[in-house]
């Protein structure tokens, strides 16, 4: 029992996210400071402007809907942080698992971004429902290529959980390579559901202020930040399990180091995509997703059927 | 042949060069020789003939007579506009511009500055 | 939300995407815009006016910080302005040394819209690298002028400072540099698949349309029309020196950005003649502090189109009228045309191609009355009144204003 509660709230759970998510928007911010010949920020810059925002006021507008104002970002950081205790991290077990946790995971990562709808629409200011109209509406073009893709992943593995799949993928080396296409597939959608360039219309700083956001100020806005960061983490961490499912019994001091490494590597990718890329209109956006990648996770999903009726 | 991501050598060669950035206020760029800076006035060469004062654009400029012969000269760092142009109607060269641009203050007082005339005895002063 | 689904969007005049204040109203249907309205005037601070209660000396500075982008282009216009009323002309090395800072200084404006169009796209690596390379720029005119912007070096009947021969090799090393930088950009801007998916077709100007609503600079070049005032006009040293005049004929913002890009590699061509065949000789001559009475009207091709002074003397040595058109006062009113039937996410690039230096644009423009076609001419007191008025219909309180205002002194 005990044990259980350490390892959800301290490690490697709440704090060790938290801390984690810190850590990988500095890495985030630093990798695309240098690729741009800037300097970047100091390691400990993330965790300030978290402080900083704890101690600002926060200003609700009049018309805004104050009970779905507020919990909102509640609801959005405990969706993020429940999910990450479905991954595997290190070993070949996650912290909880069952069968079909694959779809309760996807499911959970869909929540936040419900959640800067109705936040946004809440707010009642022209930006914010702006931003959140457009959330959603981004919503319907990337989850398509991402689901698929996961699942193609999980359908090579014969099973729908998570952790089933890592031990499955550890006794069959060498057939993760065959998911190659899916993961460019599940990477550029991942920068869909996170809300970065070329993606991140909903947050479009030049044309609606900023979104969902706009209104947010003070602790909100600290909860709104820190569930994005987090979102990330958890976000790389489910393609590092799905898609890089190797040395996964390396022991624990080991494992951790891999890890952190093959979460640091995925972020890394999210950050020098963001800096080649400008931001595409939404309805390029959408035509972008529906006629080229979900066809590619289609064929993705048919090779993994036709690996596994050659395998079984 | 167009691509997306074109840039991409170009960043990756950069994330291992040096930044293009200084680490101010620990490194700072020199101005040139010539930088319109702060003020300076030369007490000994002024002949109080005011047209300094007559071309400056905001009246930053004024040159009180304290004595025979001898003027004073009070700068207004806030409104000086540092143009130079009171340093080309002088006609005997007694104002120059320096290359000190770092003239934010917290306090206001700081910001008008007199030179005073040479006293009697060979000391020259300036007080902020 | 109004039931026939149209939604107002203010934007300005606080905006992110707006360096300067500036207000458009869209009437937005889901992304659509369905309509749009400017207003300008957010910038107005009454220049023309203060530029009768100064000297001409004095007004030299004042007309220089209009805008701080193109500050040598109306100091530039200015002078020539009065220049032309009192009779003076200008030795050659002086118009020469004009002539090599205003393409510094077009050079410089350009590298910084292409990085301020990249900021309004998303794409914040154009953004980091083309004001890195503008630096070198304004290195190069901190050198030559002794400031990095508002370069103040006109005086009426020529230049102030002379240009030595350290400069001329550290401005000759910069155009090397900033040449091999921009092709790279030309490169960029013509392969980079997301650039020209944001860029094309976006903000399209027809030529009829361009010249109807008055079009100038690189936003009408775009379209295919022809107009420089450097070739038709020419004033400084550009007479006796050899260059194109650049058009494209897409007529969408993409048309903008190759039209700036290819304008920045006449501009070295330029720097290098100049350099060239800068001709010995005194840099000023001297000017009467009273100017005869007459008037003037002055063209300059300023970075983002024609740039008109109109200044009238009368004898005294301050201005009887100075009259401002700038360039951006003649582009604003085509963005509500470029704006029909395009989304939201054009906005920004839309307004950025035109090259919006709102600074510049809110002097005073007479608006004739639709119905009688004359001018009305609103007494003080009766605008103060009907202000109060309009700010009473919206709810805003009075009452106790005199009150507290009384209180505090």
């Amino acid at each position: 029992m005990i044990k259980e509660l350490f390892s959800m709230f301290i490690f490697p759970g709440i704090l060790f996210l938290f801390a984690f998510a810190f850590f990988s928007e500095f890495v985030d911010r630093k990798i695309c400071a240098r690729l741009q010949n800037r300097v970047g920020p100091p390691w400990f810059q993330p965790v300030a402007d978290f402080i900083k925002l704890l101690g600002k006021e926060d200003i609700m507008p009049g018309a805004a809907d104050k009970a779905i104002f507020k919990f909102m970002p509640v609801v959005a950081l405990t969706a993020t942080i429940t999910s990450f205790f479905y991954i595997p991290l290190w070993g070949k077990e996650a912290l909880f698992s069952f069968k079909g946790d694959v779809i309760v995971v996807l499911y959970l990562l869909t929540i936040p971004t419900l959640t800067f709808f109705l936040g946004g629409w809440y707010s009642r200011s022209i930006y914010s429902m702006l931003g959140a109209v457009r959330a959603l509406i981004q919503l319907f073009a990337y989850e398509v290529p991402l689901f698929m893709t996961i699942l193609a992943s999980s359908l090579l593995a014969n099973t729908w959980s998570l952790s089933e799949m890592a031990q499955f993928y550890s006794g069959h080396p060498w057939l993760w390579l065959f998911n190659f296409i899916g993961f460019a597939i599940a990477l550029v959608s991942l920068l869909g559901k996170l809300e970065r360039t070329p993606f991140d219309i909903p947050e479009a700083e030049t044309e609606i202020v900023a979104g969902a956001f706009t209104e947010y100020s003070g602790r909100l806005l600290a909860l709104f930040r820190i569930c994005v960061d987090v979102e990330m983490v958890v976000g790389a961490s489910l393609l590092a399990a799905v898609f890089f499912p190797f040395w996964l019994g390396a022991g624990p001091v080991f494992g951790f180091i891999i890890y952190l490494g093959k979460v640091l590597f995925i972020v890394g990718l999210i950050s020098v995509l963001r800096s080649v890329l400008a931001r595409l209109r939404l309805d390029q956006m959408i035509s972008l997703c529906w006629k080229c990648f979900a066809p590619i996770a289609l064929a993705q999903v048919i090779i993994n059927l036709i690996i596994k009726l050659v395998i079984y | 042949m167009k691509r997306p991501g074109k840039m991409l050598k170009e960043i990756l060669e950069n994330f291992l060069k040096k930044p293009a950035t200084l680490n101010y206020p620990a490194q700072k760029s020199p101005m040139p020789k010539g930088f319109r800076g702060k003020l300076k006035f030369t007490p000994s060469s002024c002949i109080g003939c005011l047209m300094c004062m007559k071309d400056c654009p905001t009246g930053a400029i004024k040159i009180n007579k304290v004595g025979d012969k001898r003027f004073e000269c009070e700068i207004d760092l806030s409104k000086c506009i540092y143009c130079a142009q009171c340093v080309d109607s002088c006609p005997r060269k007694a104002l120059a511009m320096t290359e000190d641009f770092e003239l934010a203050s917290l306090d206001p007082k700081t910001l008008k500055i007199v030179y005073h005339a040479e006293p009697e005895s060979p000391a020259e002063g300036q007080t902020k | 939300m109004h039931n026939s689904g149209d939604v107002q969007v203010p934007f300005g005049p606080q905006h992110p995407a707006l360096k300067e204040p500036e207000s458009f109203l869209l009437t937005l249907r889901g992304e659509k815009i369905t309509a749009s309205s400017v207003r300008i005037g957010y910038n107005h601070r009454g220049i023309e006016k203060a530029c009768e209660e100064r000297t001409y000396i004095q007004d030299l500075y004042l007309i220089e910080r209009i805008c701080g982008i193109c500050s040598h282009s109306h100091s530039t216009a200015f002078v020539q302005a009065v220049e032309e009323i009192a009779g003076l002309v200008v030795p050659k090395r002086a118009s020469y040394i004009r002539t090599l800072i205003g393409e510094l200084e077009r050079v410089h404006s350009h590298l910084l819209w292409l990085g301020v169009a990249g900021h309004e796209i998303g794409f914040d690596t154009l953004l980091m690298y083309t004001w890195r390379d503008r630096e070198v720029v304004m290195d190069v005119l901190s050198l030559i002028t002794g400031n990095r912007v508002n370069y103040g070096i006109n005086t009426i009947g020529g230049v102030r400072r002379d240009v030595t021969k350290e400069q001329i090799d550290e401005t000759l090393k910069a155009v090397d540099l900033l040449e091999e930088r921009t092709k790279y950009y030309i490169q960029i801007g013509t392969k980079e698949t997301t650039i020209i998916k944001r860029l094309s077709g976006v903000g399209i100007l027809s030529p009829k349309d361009a010249v109807k609503l008055g079009a100038v600079g690189p936003t009408a070049r775009a379209s295919g029309i022809k107009r420089d005032v450097r070739k038709d006009d020419p004033y400084a040293a550009y007479a006796e020196l050899d260059f194109e005049v650049i058009t494209d004929d897409k007529c969408d913002v993409y048309g903008r950005t190759i039209v700036r890009l290819k304008e920045l590699m006449q501009s070295y061509n330029l720097i290098r003649q100049i350099l060239k065949q800068l001709p010995e000789g005194p840099i000023t001559v001297k000017a009467p502090r009273k100017i005869p009475a007459g008037e003037a009207v002055s063209r300059y091709e300023a970075p983002r189109g024609e740039d008109l002074h109109y200044v009238r003397a009368n004898g005294t040595d301050k201005p009887d009228r100075v009259k401002v058109r700038p360039p951006t006062l003649a582009n604003v009113q085509a963005v509500s045309k470029m704006l029909e039937d395009r989304y939201l996410a054009d906005m920004p690039i839309v307004v950025a191609a035109i090259d919006p230096c709102f600074s510049c644009t809110d002097r005073l423009i007479l608006i004739k009355d639709a119905k009688s076609k004359n001018n009305k001419v609103i007494p003080w007191e009766v605008l103060h009144i009907q202000s109060i008025e309009w700010y009473k219909g919206k709810g805003v309180d009075f009452s106790g204003l005199n009150k507290k205002l009384a209180a505090k002194f």
